[in-house]
């Protein structure tokens, strides 16, 4: 039999992690986009939305350090009222429970802005971990996460592939660029931003959606949590890009648009 | 008052990017009326120009904490207008923080600076927005930005003489929470794509891992290499090591074949240097046609079988 192993306090396993996963709800990834009246947005009234695909990949991790160390996931959301959907779902795969932070606007909102009160949400709950996805699918600037981590005086890592959290310790692995990753270890609590592919996403079970109804959804306002402030970066306008290339686009029918590419695949690019 | 440029070093010696950054900063700076500088952490070589060299023995591996403080302290010595880095990895994980001891924001990923305007794209390229800082920039609040890939021309520098300043910043190593430890590879990679001449690549459009043999029969039919976009390797339907785009390899081949593939820009920095680029996509929007040289736009269970079809036949 194996000598029973000796552990330090360093060494025992989180038994409670309190962790808070910021989520946003985006268009549906296929949404054909039209610029609203005014350029200032896109219209929204025929577009499905669902969760910003990163932020589904860090409400799993969340779950899954759960599942592992024990604790609570607690979903924290800014976004209007149609946001409720996305958290539903949040909790229907497995969060205990969901702050709403409710504001119509948020696409004027700047990354500080939008920082600043998923800060103070967060603060009061004094969470060992705070997980969110890399970036948005919708305004990508990839940086809410960061901003969060400095606004909570907390360590912080991006892009992140993997989580170990042993005694008051996290270590992650961080994605580089071509192919090259890195470990990086931090004192808890901190912030991780999540990269997509990270973990397998589970569904929704029945039973699931079933609690979730009778989940705690607190619902805040932007002024209850200190206002949006004054804007650090403004949007002025919302456009189609231009072309920059001329994209030969072959009708027809499949197999007409097929033989026509053949041809220039052999005789322009040669390759055939 | 000058624009910042903030370049990256890797190992391996000076990020690509790097110098795009200093085109967009100079090009920026003349505009402006301003000097353009440059800040590195590190050696200062391969820089034109006035390049700030920022020395610390906390700064030889990259943190966070520690390229936040040191960072500052130049900053708000130098106190530029405008601070520029290439829209990176690194950048990503420390320049958020930066802007923010400024009471500003990243404006990152930026393809087009004038004076008073960003252009960054939304929705992975489908749309374009113009932004704006909010308040004008000044020494104590400069204007924080970082440059995409490939969006200004290292070759358009304007060759200057050089000229090193070294800033050494205070720096406490116990204010430096992330301990990192050495990059290292998954593994050798056994499918090399930069080899290959022609590329024939999946996207999500393919919807299950079912419907990857539809794909693969027209490369085979090609006798081109199968490759494909992050969201087919993160679903495990195909290796890592034939992920083309910023955390894959990149690629530049005779003809690149994206199929299914909608052109996010993570893909595009990966490929966009092909020669000829061919999209099949359903999504007449899709940011992947203002790279593509032809294009179908239809659906790719009936364009696929069909090529595959007419590419047997050209070659028998």
């Amino acid at each position: 039999m194996p000598a029973p192993m000796m552990t330090t306090s360093a060494e025992v396993s989180w038994e409670f992690m309190k962790i808070i996963v910021a989520i946003k709800q985006v268009p549906a990834r296929d949404s054909q986009l039209k610029v609203a009246p005014g350029g200032k947005w896109i219209a929204e009234d025929d577009l499905t939305f669902e969760i910003n695909e990163p932020d589904a990949y860090a409400l799993e991790e969340a779950l899954q350090l759960k599942e592992k160390h024990g604790g609570e996931v607690i979903a924290l959301c800014l976004g209007p009222a149609r946001a409720a959907s996305t958290i539903r779902e949040a909790l229907a795969k497995g969060a205990d429970r969901a702050i709403h932070i409710e504001e119509e606007n948020v696409s004027a909102l700047d990354t500080l802005a939008v920082a600043k009160l998923l800060a103070a949400a967060a603060k009061t709950e004094a969470p060992d971990l705070v997980l969110t996805g890399l970036q948005s699918d919708d305004l990508g600037y990839g940086q809410a996460g960061v901003v969060l981590a400095e606004l909570m005086g907390l360590p912080h890592a991006t892009i992140i592939m993997q989580v170990e959290a042993t005694g008051g310790s996290l270590r992650v692995k961080r994605e580089l660029e071509d192919g090259w990753f890195q470990h990086v270890t931090m004192p808890l609590p901190a912030v991780l931003t999540i990269q997509s592919g990270i973990n397998k996403l589970r569904y929704a079970t029945l039973m699931g959606i079933k609690k979730a109804k009778t989940k705690e959804m607190k619902t805040l306002s932007a002024a209850e949590l200190g206002g949006t402030g004054a804007p650090a970066a403004a949007l002025a306008s919302v456009y189609v890009p231009q072309r920059s290339k001329q994209t030969q686009i072959f009708e027809g029918d499949a197999k007409t648009a097929a033989a026509q590419l053949v041809e220039k695949l052999k005789f322009e690019a040669r390759v055939l | 008052m000058s624009v910042l440029v903030i370049a990256e070093r890797t190992p391996q010696g000076l990020h690509k990017m790097s110098l795009e950054t200093v085109a967009a900063g100079q090009a920026t700076a003349k505009a402006l009326g301003v000097e353009c500088a440059t800040a590195v952490a590190g050696p200062a070589d391969g820089l034109p120009g006035k390049v700030y060299r920022v020395e610390h023995a906390l700064l030889a591996d990259y943190t966070a904490d520690g390229f936040t403080a040191a960072f500052e302290q130049l900053i708000r010595e130098v106190k530029p207008l405008l601070v520029l880095f290439p829209h990176t990895y690194q950048v990503r994980d420390f320049a958020p923080k930066l802007a923010t001891r400024f009471g500003r924001v990243l404006i990152s990923d930026v393809v087009k600076i004038e004076p008073g305007r960003f252009v960054r794209q939304l929705f992975q390229g489908k749309l374009n927005a113009d932004f704006a800082a909010a308040s004008a920039p000044s020494g104590d609040a400069p204007v924080f930005a970082s440059v995409q890939a490939g969006a200004y021309r290292a070759d358009a520098i304007e060759p200057t003489a050089m000229e090193v300043v070294t800033f050494t910043p205070q720096l406490d190593a116990s204010a430096i929470r992330q301990k990192p430890e050495p990059p290292f590879r998954e593994s050798a990679r056994a499918v090399d794509l930069t080899a290959a001449d022609i590329i024939v690549s999946v996207g999500r459009g393919i919807k299950e891992k079912e419907n990857i043999p539809l794909v693969e029969e027209l490369a085979k039919a090609m006798g081109a290499e199968l490759a494909a976009s992050r969201p087919i390797c993160d679903n495990g339907w195909l290796p890592m090591e034939r992920q083309v785009g910023s955390s894959g390899q990149t690629v530049s081949p005779k003809v690149y074949m994206a199929v299914g593939i909608s052109g996010a820009i993570q893909h595009l920095v990966g490929m966009k240097g092909a020669k000829t680029i061919v999209a099949i996509n359903k999504d007449p929007n899709a940011p992947i046609f203002e790279v593509a040289d032809y294009g179908i736009c239809g659906d790719l269970f009936e364009v696929v079988p069909a090529l595959t079809e007419a590419v047997k036949k050209a070659k028998s």
